[in-house]
């Protein structure tokens, strides 16, 4: 178990590399120059040199390959380009608004699309399940755009039953009042694709020996769905759940947008637009992190869950 | 076929001419009912990109044939008051001609002014599908917009095939180092956060719709890469190849004649899913300003326009683009799966 984990973290070092380097040659080789970006349209010559200097950019590039690296590693990426903020605070003032959203639909997606693809699954072949696999393929094709602007139209706007968009300070506040909205929507527009791939799932299942055995020696219908096709089912649910997480960090990007939630999306998308490149920078080599030691964890959490699993 | 090959039909049933696997696929495929709709459906929008790309249709999208968001055609004009006109006074006409100063000049002018030509332009109180808040006819542009989004689709999704198989044929066939490396790389983008790469790409490479095409191409390749490696990986130490490589095929001549028909079926599906999956991401992308350039259109920027609008209650713009949006992915994603099941009948009835 501990070599595995050694083994595993081992292995993330020339990944990580690799995320260190594909961000520094994206925005050093391709990107524009930073001292022209921070000095503004009215720079002159000096002050674009004294940036210049400041930024360690007249060095060669080996030389800004190891600051970059220093950066990382120490945690100090200095400050926002656009607002002088410093990059940890940004991190640390939106990131709980961005979970706060984020959790729920997870929660939700899940507890909401499974019960449904099981019944679907279960009656396979059936009017019902060809009407839901019809009406998810057509709710699937567009895009989840059209369902947030007709969703909060409708709901925020018309019948007004939620605020249209806004935040608090409150977590309870924003959980009661302005998280519902987007909430229900991404969970809404979530039901058809993750219905159609935990169907998929299901009648892997179903169509197992072991099924067929549990019901000739006479088994209920409901001990076995429950308690053998399900068990084996929630294997690749939870793969597929775990490929989710690390997105629930940079949340729902659109909805943010949309609902004026003060998140790491919105952050994300705002610095794009602003060129604000030690944000993008941080953002993109944390969460690769994260990324990789979420996978490494529910790679340990299966062998918990599924004891056939074996690590190597 | 049997004309132009006696010996064959001469020889009987002893030396029956096998069906093709595309053959075979394409019979599988007519006898889908679905597939076929929905390639008809495909087709007519090819066949309406193609003729707005040429100009025939919608090349003056940009031109301002209706009144400000002039309802479609079956909704009716809307009401006079409406429309913002200032009503005729009613009250009496008073005589200002002794005191105005200017009168003894008006008649000049009036002499002046029918020198010059003045064409009265004649906007149109309704259009078929309406009219954006600037006047342009929403149908025209739901044609264009159809054009650009599905074009930055598939030619984003031809990107992504070309870079994924490439580096999937080389990391497949070569193993070792070459595959080592490939496969760090892999790791490497398949670390980060889709969007988030998006997002970085598109910091660095500014707008338009070439970077879009970039965008989606460099950060979408992972998928095809995996699946084309494996069915290299597969397909390298098989008997055709090797008896390819007795009789002295080069290398290349093995990867690309030989193997790559042999898995061209898994490339065609998945290149197919792709552009569904650009095709929506374009639109998102489009929406965030970070995609097509504002004086061109696509189904993002028309949804962009539209969100304003539809508070105002000019719906019009925002099922436009969302119904012809619907219709073609529909259609495209329907073809793909039919397209699957037809190339690769193990996998029918999987989902």
């Amino acid at each position: 178990m501990l070599a595995y984990l050694i083994r595993r973290l081992w292995q993330m070092v020339p990944t990580l590399l690799g995320v260190i380097l594909l961000v520094f040659v994206l925005f050093k080789f391709f990107g524009g120059d930073p001292a022209e970006i921070l000095g503004g349209l009215n720079a002159t010559a000096e002050q674009v040199d004294a940036i210049r200097q400041q930024l360690g950019l007249n060095e060669p590039w080996f030389v800004q390959l190891w600051i970059f690296v220093k950066q990382i590693f120490s945690f100090d990426w200095g400050k926002s380009w656009a607002t002088n903020e410093s990059v940890a605070n940004l991190f640390a003032t939106r990131l709980p608004a961005t979970l706060t959203v984020m959790i729920p639909i997870l929660i939700l997606d899940v507890l909401v699309a499974l019960p449904i693809a099981m019944w679907v699954a279960y009656r396979r072949g059936s009017l019902t399940d060809r009407l839901i696999m019809v009406v998810t393929t057509i709710a699937l094709s567009i895009s989840l755009l059209v369902y947030i602007i007709v969703g909060q139209y409708l709901f925020g706007f018309q019948l007004g039953w939620f605020p249209v968009q806004g935040w608090s300070d409150s977590v309870w506040t924003n959980l009661a009042t302005y998280v519902p909205l987007p909430v229900l929507l991404v969970v809404l527009v979530g039901i058809a694709p993750q219905t159609r791939l935990y169907r998929s799932f299901f009648l892997d299942e179903l169509g197992q020996d072991y099924v067929r055995t549990a019901r000739a020696k006479g088994m209920g219908e409901g001990v076995v769905l429950f308690r053998h096709v399900l068990r084996n089912a929630m294997i690749p649910i939870l793969t597929n759940v775990s490929l989710a997480l690390p997105g629930i960090f940079v949340g729902s990007f659109l909805i943010e947008v949309f609902f004026s939630i003060p998140g790491l999306g919105r952050e994300v998308l705002l610095a794009v637009n602003r060129s604000d490149y030690p944000v993008i920078q941080a953002l993109t080599v944390y969460l690769a992190v994260l990324t990789m030691l979420i996978n490494l964890i529910t790679d340990l959490l299966f062998k918990w869950v599924d004891p056939r699993v074996v690590l190597k | 076929m049997s004309a132009v090959l006696p010996p064959a039909a001469a020889l009987g049933d002893t030396f029956q001419k096998s069906e093709g696997v595309w053959h075979a696929a394409w019979r599988r495929y007519r006898a889908d009912r679905v597939g076929m709709v929905s390639l008809a459906i495909v087709l007519a929008f090819l066949l309406l990109i193609a003729a707005s790309a040429l100009g025939w249709v919608a090349g003056d999208w940009q031109r301002e044939v209706g009144v400000p968001n002039a309802p479609p055609t079956f909704v009716g004009p809307r009401a006079a008051e409406a429309t913002g006109a200032i009503d005729k006074p009613t009250g009496p006409n008073v005589d200002l001609s002794a005191v105005d100063p200017l009168a003894p000049r008006y008649k000049e002018w009036d002499e002046r002014a029918a020198k010059f030509k003045t064409v009265e332009i004649h906007r149109a109180e309704t259009l078929p599908l309406g009219a954006d808040r600037l006047g342009r006819d929403v149908l025209s542009k739901a044609i264009k917009g159809t054009e650009v989004s599905v074009f930055v689709g598939v030619l984003a999704a031809l990107t992504a095939t070309l870079l994924g198989t490439l580096l999937g044929a080389l990391g497949g066939f070569f193993g070792r180092w070459v595959g080592d490396i490939l496969e760090w790389l892999y790791n490497v983008f398949e670390s980060i956060p889709g969007i988030l790469l998006i997002f970085a790409f598109a910091a660095v490479f500014g707008r338009g719709i070439g970077t879009v095409v970039l965008i989606l191409g460099l950060t979408g390749w992972t998928g095809m890469y995996r699946q084309v490696r494996a069915e290299f990986m597969k397909h390298a130490g098989r008997e055709y190849v090797r008896a390819a490589e007795a009789i002295g095929a080069s290398t290349g001549s093995r990867m690309f004649r030989h193997i790559l028909p042999n898995v061209s079926h898994v490339i065609l599906v998945r290149t197919s899913l792709l552009a569904v999956g650009f095709i929506k991401a374009e639109v998102i992308l489009s929406y965030l300003g970070l995609g097509v350039p504002v004086d061109q259109v696509s189904w993002g920027t028309m949804l962009a326009e539209a969100q304003s609008e539809l508070i105002l209650g000019h719906w019009w713009q925002l099922a436009a683009a969302t119904l012809f949006m619907a219709l073609f992915v529909t259609a495209f994603s329907l073809m793909a799966d039919a397209l699957r099941d037809a190339l690769d009948p193990k996998l029918r009835g999987l989902e």
